[in-house]
């Protein structure tokens, strides 16, 4: 730690003597998000998916001679503590940053980079948000400086229900969700989607419960299990979500749960066999795709970190860089930024877009189902559980593509 | 209470108190030209804030013997009202100076102050306690759910540069805004100081010391507390608005129990026994909770075995370790003992530099794992999980334990000397 | 009805539960005076030791051993932290115990790493114990109820009918006295820390088996503890066996219930509709807001009745 300050010190020189791409070696990303705390774990697995990527990509030479860094701080979840981080990027002169858990947050840090560019011109910073899905981020509050690498919460329920609208067993659907802007999201999109796509689906439960406050969801479950159910939609994650699919299979509930977060580091272990063959979870790609596509970088992860690879929006935001940088033959995030807008590349999920209107990466979108290793569909489980997500259907990117309300306010 | 402020109350020019007051205004003054870099400028800032807090929680606990639990929910209140008449003046709908901004903060803390204020001053002692407890957790519940005023989990955000630049002074850059917060924070400082000294603050004094007596002379317990705590809710929510200011946010976090709890660990670290004390608790717990995760994994670790110590070696607060020093002083005796201090703190760093290096090794071997066993720590690099460094832990326990010892032997038997030789003099 | 039975399940086992955990923590406080701040980190380590004992032992050799593990951590707590402590008041023991909680959460997270281990209900314990309509009731939930009122029974034996225990009442009423007497009290106080924090480490390893078994499993536990524990009384155990009973009922049933204060008006023949004032606060249901309602039992309680259900002092 002590002698990267010196790093950074040097590095702060050198930016700002030569800007240029020829004399440029490293490029540092700054990566925030919970290193302590109770979603620590969950931040620690994402960061070293960003190291993970940074190392492939820089032994492949994806930006030809230049070198990826990733400089890991911990904003404790606090929208106020990732304000002081964005202060000390800005004293060590990294120019972008990437962050993802926690839509609070990214609103937070979208809002602050913006102000700091309009305020500090020369020195602006470029955002990354590769996992807070608040459709706002994109829409009503987006900017210049934001790129957002995950599908938002109305493209991730688009495509669940698109694929939830075909199964003609579905009758009663109950949404339970944590009682943030997050969990509000989901709801909304789920009863607009469901309404338009089946109408005949009867929503028989809307419920929302305070987050990672609750120990014991057999109440909740006994409400399910009274209104009948068949199906669960929930954007709940961590333990949250573990406890209620933990809570469902005791009292022998056998709805089918789709979620968002089921394979998120930590729900695995604590879901274990009671979420098997009844859990979905909607996501934009998993090791078991296909074509396992990935399954290189999985196996690598794996063996170095001990861990499991999940989070593949590292792999499309180092790539969309690198190709900027190849393309603009600059590490100046002004042109970087400029660059992106409407870039193509090829990621582990097919052909991804950063649609230039709002930011919002245009991707396709994988349905996951929780069952047991066989070999053939499912060749890797995750946090050795023995369990692991069977791809049973690929949604194209058009489904997921919505009109946005963005007026983007360019430079 | 120390006899030393007191007892030089009397005097007609009082140096001693105008040096105190003068210095700390300069060093608030110096520090932003010192240390230039913006995240050296927040972190004072929140030290700043961190100041008017905890002298605001220390009326409460210090001077009014009320332990409470849910401090952070008048500063935090504070900090949404501002926040919200903020966004009115940033849209032209209300004439609102962004210096005067923390006033609001202030208003909107002693609101509260003066409606949760009167049921919980009710009582006195843990079930005082209890009650900001319960009062707290509902607060912090309801910040997260409602969303008209508290905007949910995502907070209010807002913009500070409001109104036409005054003197070139348009509060964009940081350094503009530490120095709003501390002329608010010297102001704070000086009003919670003189209030001390009004009738009140002695009445509060007296209402925690012996509850019976006090309404005996015909003072309403109960009236003292309460208005005791809307004074405090006042300046908490001061703080609050400061925080509007510094980051542009305001979040559910700012009213949650960690914030509570926050700073009545930096009060007690300071020391409550003394004015001074939870202004150095405010900068040492601000330097623990923000900076020191920067520079290590096992900040937590840290702030928890430093908490447990003080309340174990020092429960008096650093404020009391400086106050005996002072006597001794006065008493021209501090000489004597200053070089056993030297080697107590010699021997004290060996033994900190062993927890360290056992600290950083084991997270390193545990949560750090994947990246290696190499690491760096004080500009040498070395691998963990080979037995030297380990060995070389062990050697800095043994030997920082034994020097340690005694060095702590001879500084308690001079202390002691020095006691009774001051007793004698006395006698 | 069915809803009412499930619900009625649901709240006792709950409740029981909360019972085992906040049983030490008002032993603690009703001899010692000290609000455990870290009675929550004692009950994750109940579950962690638990999680590796019964990797070696099994699960039921472990549920004995653990608490006693936990025990004699928290003995030996007492004995050299929070004894240097007490002289120094309450306010010093509470922070004190504030600081350790901290530092019990970090040697979990570098001992057992950062994410939840696999802790799983045993063969024995699999599947459900009755069905009820068509829902199932586990076992595992029938066990954590037995295992509370096992609990509740061998410390109410202990108090009334041992001679430690009858020494632990004198002490607690006549702490002087007992000492006069010859009555080593600050080891009666050892004792005491040390047989709260097994029960929190009994608790540990039922809740951690039945839930989950993560360095966050603690988070947010202390201030429903202590509501039990305020509600109950402070002092009194069979306070805060009610407290608890009556906190797990009012969550299991108040979830089940989607009321609103605006529903209650609209079956008046009150019109509630956007417009009416104050209608985001009407439209809130009993369901959204149930987490909370035992912090709101606590300030009226707290307000109308400070000495708790079966309290006896309220200072």
């Amino acid at each position: 730690m002590f002698n990267l300050k010196r790093a950074f010190g040097a590095l702060l020189l050198s930016s700002s003597l030569f800007a240029g791409y020829a004399h440029a070696q490293t490029v540092k990303i700054a990566f925030t998000d919970p290193l302590s705390g109770f979603l620590g774990p969950v931040g620690v697995n994402n960061m070293h998916s960003w190291q993970w990527i940074a190392e492939v990509a820089n032994q492949e030479h994806w930006a030809g001679k230049l070198k990826f860094e990733i400089v890991p701080y911990d904003n404790k979840l606090s929208p106020q503590e990732t304000l002081n981080v964005l202060k000390r990027v800005e004293d060590q002169g990294i120019r972008y940053i990437v962050q993802g858990d926690g839509s609070s947050v990214a609103l937070a840090l979208s809002h602050a980079v913006t102000q700091y560019n309009e305020r500090n011109p020369g020195k602006e910073i470029l955002y990354l948000n590769y996992a807070a899905i608040d459709p706002l981020l994109t829409n009503g509050n987006c900017s210049f400086w934001h790129f957002a690498l995950d599908a938002d919460v109305d493209m991730k329920m688009e495509a669940l229900t698109s694929y939830l609208a075909k199964d003609k067993n579905i009758k009663k659907v109950y949404l339970i969700n944590q009682d943030y802007v997050f969990g509000h999201d989901v709801a909304k999109a789920a009863k607009e989607d469901l309404a338009r796509m089946r109408p005949d689906i009867q929503i028989v439960g809307d419920d929302f419960h305070p987050l990672a406050r609750v120990k014991d969801f057999s109440p909740y479950v006994a409400k399910i299990m009274a209104a009948g159910a068949d199906t669960v939609i929930t954007g709940n994650w961590g333990s949250d979500l573990a406890l209620l699919i933990k809570a469902a299979h005791d009292a022998g509930l056998k709805a089918n749960f789709y979620t968002f977060y089921a394979g998120t580091t930590g729900v695995p272990t604590a879901m274990g066999s009671a979420g098997a063959d009844h859990v979905f979870e909607v996501a934009y790609w998993n090791p078991n795709n296909k074509k396992f596509a990935g399954a290189d970088i999985v196996k690598g992860f794996k063996k170095k970190y001990k861990d499991d690879y999940y989070t593949m929006a590292s792999y499309s935001g180092i790539k969309y860089l690198a190709d900027a940088f190849k393309q603009t033959k600059s590490t100046d995030p002004v042109k970087v930024a400029e660059a992106m807008e409407g870039m193509k590349i090829q990621s582990l999920n097919g052909q991804e877009e950063m649609r230039k209107t709002d930011h919002q990466n245009q991707q396709e979108l994988i349905i996951g189902k929780w069952v047991k290793v066989n070999g053939t569909t499912v060749k890797f489980d995750q946090e050795n559980t023995g369990y692991g997500w069977e791809t049973v259907a690929e949604i194209p990117a058009y489904v997921g593509t919505l009109p946005t309300s963005c007026q983007m306010k360019r430079p | 209470m120390a006899g030393v402020p007191s007892k030089l109350r009397y005097r007609p020019f009082n140096l001693g108190r105008w040096l105190t007051w003068g210095l700390t205004a300069l060093v608030m003054v110096v520090l932003p030209q010192i240390f230039t870099q913006g995240y050296a400028i927040t972190l004072m800032s929140q030290m700043g804030i961190m100041i008017v807090f905890a002298l605001s929680y220390n009326m409460l606990l210090g001077q009014g013997g009320m332990l409470s639990f849910g401090h952070a929910v008048y500063s935090g209140l504070g900090a949404y009202v501002a926040v919200h008449i903020l966004n009115l003046a940033g849209a032209g709908k209300i004439w609102m100076p962004l210096s005067l901004l923390p006033l609001v903060g202030g208003l909107g803390g002693a609101f509260f102050g003066v409606l949760f204020g009167y049921v919980t001053t009710k009582r006195a002692g843990t079930t005082f306690a209890m009650i900001t407890l319960g009062i707290a957790v509902l607060v912090d519940t309801w910040a997260t759910m409602s969303r008209a005023f508290f905007g949910g989990e995502q907070g209010v955000s807002t913009d500070r540069v409001i109104g036409k630049p005054f003197l070139g002074i348009t509060y964009g850059p940081g350094v503009q805004v530490y120095y709003l917060i501390a002329v608010w924070c010297l102001v704070s400082m000086a009003l919670m100081y003189a209030w001390s000294h009004t009738p009140l603050g002695r009445i509060a004094n007296a209402v925690r010391d012996n509850p019976e007596r006090a309404e005996f002379i015909g003072y309403d317990t109960q009236r003292v507390r309460w208005f005791t705590l809307i004074i405090s809710a006042f300046f908490a929510g001061i703080s609050g608005g400061l925080s509007t200011i510094n980051f542009e946010i305001v979040t559910p976090d700012v009213v949650s129990l960690s914030a509570s709890g926050g700073v009545l660990l930096a009060t007690f670290i300071g020391g409550i026994g003394f004015f001074f004390g939870p202004i150095l608790g405010a900068v040492v717990f601000s330097f623990f909770a923000v900076a020191l995760s920067n520079y290590t994994n096992a900040w937590q670790f840290y702030l928890g075995l430093f908490f447990v110590l003080m309340v174990m070696y020092a429960p008096g607060g650093i404020a009391s370790i400086i106050v005996m020093q002072l006597q001794l002083i006065a008493r021209k005796r501090f000489w004597r003992i200053a070089p056993h201090y030297l080697a107590a703190g010699a021997s004290g760093l060996v033994l900190l530099a062993a927890l360290i290096l056992t600290v950083e090794m084991t997270y390193q071997l545990s949560e750090n794992s994947a990246n290696g066993t190499v690491m760096n720590l004080f500009g040498v690099n070395f691998d963990c999980a080979k037995a030297l460094p380990w060995a070389v832990a062990v050697g800095l326990w043994i030997v920082g334990g034994i020097l340690f010892n005694l060095a702590r032997q001879r500084v308690a038997r001079v202390w002691g000397e020095i006691q009774t030789e001051l007793l004698q003099a006395r006698a | 009805m069915e809803f009412f039975v499930i619900s009625l399940l649901n709240g006792v086992s709950y409740g029981l539960l909360l019972f085992m955990l906040s049983s030490g923590l008002t032993l603690i406080f009703s001899l010692m005076g000290v609000l455990n701040f870290a009675h929550a980190a004692f009950y994750m380590m109940g579950a962690y030791a638990a999680y590796s004992l019964g990797l070696k032992i099994g699960f039921f050799p472990a549920l004995i051993l653990a608490p006693l593990v936990v025990g004699l951590l928290g003995a030996l707590v007492e004995r050299y932290g929070l004894r240097t402590v007490h002289p120094y008041g309450h306010v010093a023991e509470l922070l004190f115990t504030f600081g350790l909680a901290y530092l019990i959460d970090e040697i979990v997270k570098v001992g057992w790493g950062l994410t939840a281990v696999p802790f799983r209900v045993p063969a024995a314990l699999h599947g459900p114990l009755f069905t009820v309509y068509a829902t199932e009731f586990p076992k595992m939930r029938g066990f954590m109820m037995l295992v509370a009122l096992l609990m509740l029974l061998a410390v109410y034996l202990l108090v009334t009918r041992t001679r430690i225990g009858l020494v632990i009442q004198a002490a607690l009423t006549h702490p002087h006295m007992a000492e006069a007497l010859g009555h080593n009290v600050p080891r009666v106080f050892m004792l005491v820390f040390g047989g709260g924090t097994a029960l929190a480490g009994l608790a540990g390893v039922i809740g951690g088996v039945a839930f989950i078994t993560s360095p966050s499993m603690a988070d947010s536990l202390v201030p429903i503890m202590f509501v039990v524990v305020v509600v109950g009384g402070m002092v009194s155990l069979a306070g805060s066996f009610l407290a608890s009973l009556l906190i797990g009922l009012i969550q299991s049933f108040a979830i089940g219930l989607d009321w609103s204060l605006g529903g209650l008006l609209d079956a008046l023949g009150v019109a509630v509709n956007a417009h009416t004032p104050l209608y985001s606060l009407l439209k809130l249901q009993l369901s959204a807001v149930a987490p909370t309602l035992p912090y709101l039992l606590l300030v009226l309680m707290l307000i109308f009745r400070p000495k708790g259900l079966l309290g006896t002092r309220a200072d």
